[in-house]
């Protein structure tokens, strides 16, 4: 998943829960400065950091009012099949249900799930292999008809029809179908288009999954926002995404892309219907901007109440935010990880000394300043697995001491390394990096400078961040350009280690195009690491593999981590009962925020 | 009456040493050429005057860079970061975006690179692109424009309309996609070598239609002139009087658009920098800096004031003494 693509969904794994709280209560007495922000403003403004995994200011919260999003980027697709970015899966909770979704909980208590649409979670039988569930009662669509088990099963059915709705996370589909048996609904021969052979809907209140191998994260699967039910009547394909028929608490009322959408109550809704969201604006509008800088100047000002994309304030709005309006802010983990990563293609970086040279030699205290400093980009990254991740143990993990000795940059080691891989002079490389945001080629820049210092020569080459799975996702290319070391960022799909790893670093994820293990790493025990994974059904079992999947990729040399990323996130006056969600990398959950007013 | 044949006033009976003075004058007045002539009028002309020195200045800046820098102790791409930056917030430590004894313009927000360093490197840059693509559009531009003029016909119809087709062509988003899609390495150049030498050509290439167009106009204007006749008609030949005829009288509208055309080279090199196909990091460039300083407007605009004070000076120069260039050239011109 890249750059906005996120989410991260998670069971109730109370002991990587209770690490997850252990570090973030670290993080938090090690950030400083807090002192006086917290006690909340003049203006109603809760305090740093008071939504931040805690609920800020729940009982202000009225029914009513217009809830104002403002964006500098409109979502891939409104449609629950086609969105991939972090921030649609969250703002989709407001038109679209599911069998199972995240808790409406702060912190990583919200990343645990909870039944929707279903009565219960599923009812897991034959060694992991069967997912059963009931539908509730009182669940309708927008004009008020009841949502069948048919409509769940054929709105997941849509994830198939990829040659029309491309763009969405497919691990529905891996997980089904892995052979790629069921052509979508779209080419379905059956009468009621309902083919797929993987689901039984033995009638309109249960569904039944039927999975070929077991798959330890099959729920979180679930509940992704392409699992949500879509009505095959209302089905408009490729154009669902303007107008998605609603089964949540909003409807569409009306939506230009790039410019504006706005939603309005769905009276067909049922607050009985429906334990999660409370439901509390009339009215929810989002406006698109082209400019950042105008985005968060517009925010601050009070014109809208919180920035949709959930990306952090740019440098300059942050700048100001922090010194006059801290108590509006929140500095949560964001739960993805920027990183270099060396493609074993691309010579002299087959060998594993030469990648650990760079990563000695690398200045990481540079590299996060280059990010934005502790608070707007984060800490320094030890290893690859990021804190919102179960198994994760953060910066106590450090192998290379990336956050000790060789927080500067060890000249000395890295030399040694070099001569290892038989360049102790040096050597000269390639440096591929997005140019579509200054900090990405801001910390190439850092990179290439304390890379001289070792004697690695460092060209940076721009491209279109919009090319992505082209140019760095194509392994072809990466060897034909010489891209040595590229310069990432990644964040889970669903809160584990299959969310977040299985696309990076299991060697069956090495695609044509599209690749993001750019590393190439195929390593049969990191594979064997990921097939034991998915079979496993223990908790504590799942934390271990987790932990040992992290220890291989760092040990491999295969990463070097930049940050654990975080960023500064603007909270207007107006909003009430905010938190952020572990569910959704620290943005702000936005199906229960309320407003303090009415007007 | 009758008027007198011979009035016998002073003026009718000079004397000898008046008559000196008189064939002196008329030597001087003989002896001037148009270049001196030219020359005279420029030295009058304090603001052209002005820009010269500014341009000579900025020529031996960018020759000196490196002298200046070591001199003056800093490295244009060395990280200060540690000591100079305020990590919460990216920007330099103390007031006016880090000015200090050591840092007379101080550092770049994030890194704490020297700016003063990097103005004076990237005024190498500015000026190798500013001048070299002027000289390849005057190249190109003189040669083909001549030959259009002179030849006419069907000649003149090809040329003319390449001009025009390249006059609407829509210049920066050509340059902009050409240089994303030019290799890392070519004609044993790397890195930010390829870039350049792309941007001189690209730029030269799209800037010869204006000078081609006034060439042109010269020429055939010049063509038709009784001198040209003269020759013509005494047997000269085609090249004779290309050489020795027409481009003498060229070179003076050749001179004034060369300097009128820097500047705008200079302009597009930075905005192209600006868009981020300019140079590679860590090349110091003054569009570049600008670019980067767009974030930082509001919490150091020492850096944004900078590199913009840089480009507006040097651009003003060269057009100041561009146009000055011109007046004293102008046979019509009043000075």
């Amino acid at each position: 998943m890249t750059t906005q693509r996120t989410s991260g969904r998670r069971k109730q794994a109370f002991a990587a829960v209770a690490a997850v709280a252990a570090l973030l209560t670290t993080a938090a007495c090690g950030g400083g400065g807090d002192d006086g922000g917290d006690k909340g403003s003049a203006t109603g403004a809760a305090g740093f950091n008071a939504a931040n995994n805690k609920v800020a200011q729940a009982s202000l919260a009225k029914k009513g009012g217009e809830l104002k999003f403002a964006g500098a980027q409109d979502a891939d697709s409104w449609d629950t099949t086609r969105g991939y970015y972090g921030f649609m899966w969250n703002f989709a909770r407001y038109y679209s249900r599911q069998l199972v979704t995240s808790a409406t909980e702060p912190g990583a208590k919200g990343a645990a799930l909870t039944p929707d649409l279903a009565t219960g979670l599923a009812k897991v039988t034959d060694d992991g292999k069967t997912y059963t569930y009931t539908l509730r009662d009182g669940i309708t669509w927008e004009d008020g008809k009841p949502i069948t088990s048919k409509d769940v099963k054929y709105g997941i059915e849509r994830v198939w029809a990829q040659d029309v709705l491309s763009g969405g996370p497919v691990y529905l589909k891996d997980v089904l179908d892995p052979k790629g048996e069921y052509k979508g609904p779209y080419k379905d021969s059956s009468a009621d288009k309902l083919g797929l052979k993987a689901i039984d809907t033995p009638d309109d209140k249960t569904i039944v999954f039927h999975l070929p191998e077991a798959n330890a994260d099959f729920e979180e699967i679930l509940a992704l926002v392409s699992a949500s039910p879509v009505r095959q009547d209302k089905d408009t394909k490729s154009k669902y995404g303007l107008k998605p028929f609603s089964s949540g608490p909003y409807k569409f009322q009306s939506y230009s892309p790039g410019k504006d959408l706005v939603l309005v109550r769905n009276d067909k809704w049922s607050q009985a219907s429906d334990p999660i969201r409370k439901a509390y604006p009339d009215k929810i509008s989002v406006k698109f901007f082209s400019n950042a800088n105008d985005l968060d100047a517009r925010l601050l000002a009070g014109d809208y109440d919180l920035d949709i994309n959930q990306t952090g304030l740019s440098p300059q709005g942050r700048t100001t935010a922090l010194q006059e309006h801290k108590a509006n802010l929140d500095n949560p983990v964001s739960g993805y990880i920027r990183y270099a990563t060396f493609p074993q293609s691309v010579k002299p970086f087959d060998n594993e000394h030469c990648r650990k040279a760079v990563i000695y030699g690398a200045d990481h205290v540079s590299l996060q300043t280059a990010r934005g400093g502790p608070v707007a980009g984060g800490d320094i990254g030890t290893n690859m697995l990021p804190p919102t991740v179960p198994g994760s143990e953060g910066q106590s993990y450090d192998p290379y001491e990336l956050n000790g000795a060789n927080k500067n940059g060890n000249v000395a080691k890295a030399k040694e390394e070099l001569k290892a891989c038989g360049k102790p002079n040096g050597f000269k490389t390639t440096i591929a990096v997005r140019n579509n945001k200054p900090v990405e080629v801001a910390t190439a820049e850092s990179l290439q400078a304390s890379l001289k210092k070792v004697g690695i020569d460092v060209n940076i080459d721009q491209f279109d961040g919009s090319q992505t799975s082209g140019i760095i996702g194509s392994p072809s290319n990466v060897k034909k350009k010489g891209y040595g070391i590229i310069i990432m960022g990644w964040g889970a799909d669903f809160g584990s280690v299959q969310g977040f790893g299985l696309p990076l670093w299991d060697g069956k994820y090495i695609l044509e195009s599209g690749n993001n293990n750019f590393a190439l790493i195929d390593d049969k025990k990191i594979n064997g690491l990921f097939d034991t994974y998915v079979k496993t059904q223990d908790d504590a079992g799942k934390l271990a593999i987790a932990k040992d999947i992290n220890h291989a990729v760092m040990e491999g040399g295969y990463y070097l981590p930049f940050v654990f990323e975080k960023f500064v996130n603007w909270r207007g006056d107006r909003l009430a009962n905010v938190y952020t969600s572990d569910a959704f990398s620290g943005m702000y959950d936005f199906v229960n925020l309320g407003l303090k007013s009415a007007k | 009456m009758t008027a007198p044949l011979h009035e016998p006033t002073a003026e009718a009976a000079p004397s000898a040493a008046e008559e000196a003075a008189v064939n002196a004058g008329v030597k001087a007045v003989q002896g001037r050429s148009l270049g001196r002539i030219a020359w005279e009028r420029l030295k009058r002309d304090k603001l052209a005057l002005a820009g010269g020195i500014v341009v000579l200045f900025l020529i031996a800046v960018a020759l000196l860079a490196p002298v200046i820098t070591s001199l003056y102790g800093q490295d244009p791409n060395a990280y200060n970061d540690k000591d100079l930056i305020d990590p919460l917030f990216g920007t330099p430590k103390g007031s006016f975006g880090g000015i200090s004894g050591d840092h007379w313009l101080g550092v770049e927000p994030v890194n704490g690179r020297d700016i003063f360093a990097r103005i004076v490197y990237g005024a190498r840059i500015s000026l190798l692109v500013g001048f070299l693509s002027a000289i390849v559009a005057v190249i190109i531009g003189t040669v083909l424009g001549v030959l259009a003029g002179f030849f006419g016909g069907w000649v003149d119809s090809a040329i003319s309309r390449v001009m025009d087709g390249l006059l609407a062509f829509p210049q920066l988003l050509f340059i902009i996609a050409l240089v994303s899609v030019m290799p890392n390495n070519m004609l044993g150049l790397s890195g930010t070598g390829v870039r350049l030498f792309v941007m001189i050509l690209v730029i030269g290439f799209f800037g010869w239609p204006y000078i081609g167009r006034v060439v042109r106009g010269q020429t055939l204007s010049l063509r038709e002139r009784e001198y040209v006749e003269a020759a013509r008609s005494l047997g000269a030949g085609r090249l004779y009087i290309l050489f020795k005829e027409l481009l003498p009288n060229l070179v003076a509208p050749i001179i004034v658009y060369t300097t009128m055309m820097i500047p705008t080279n200079i302009l597009t090199e930075a905005a192209l920098s600006f868009l981020g196909v300019g140079v590679k990091p860590p090349t110091a460039s003054w569009g570049q800096m600008l670019s980067n300083a767009i974030d930082y407007y509001k919490s150091d605009p020492t850096y944004m004031v900078v590199p913009g004070v840089a480009i507006f000076i040097t651009v003003l120069a060269f057009n100041l003494f561009g146009d000055g260039v011109r007046d004293a050239l102008d046979p019509k011109g009043s000075r």
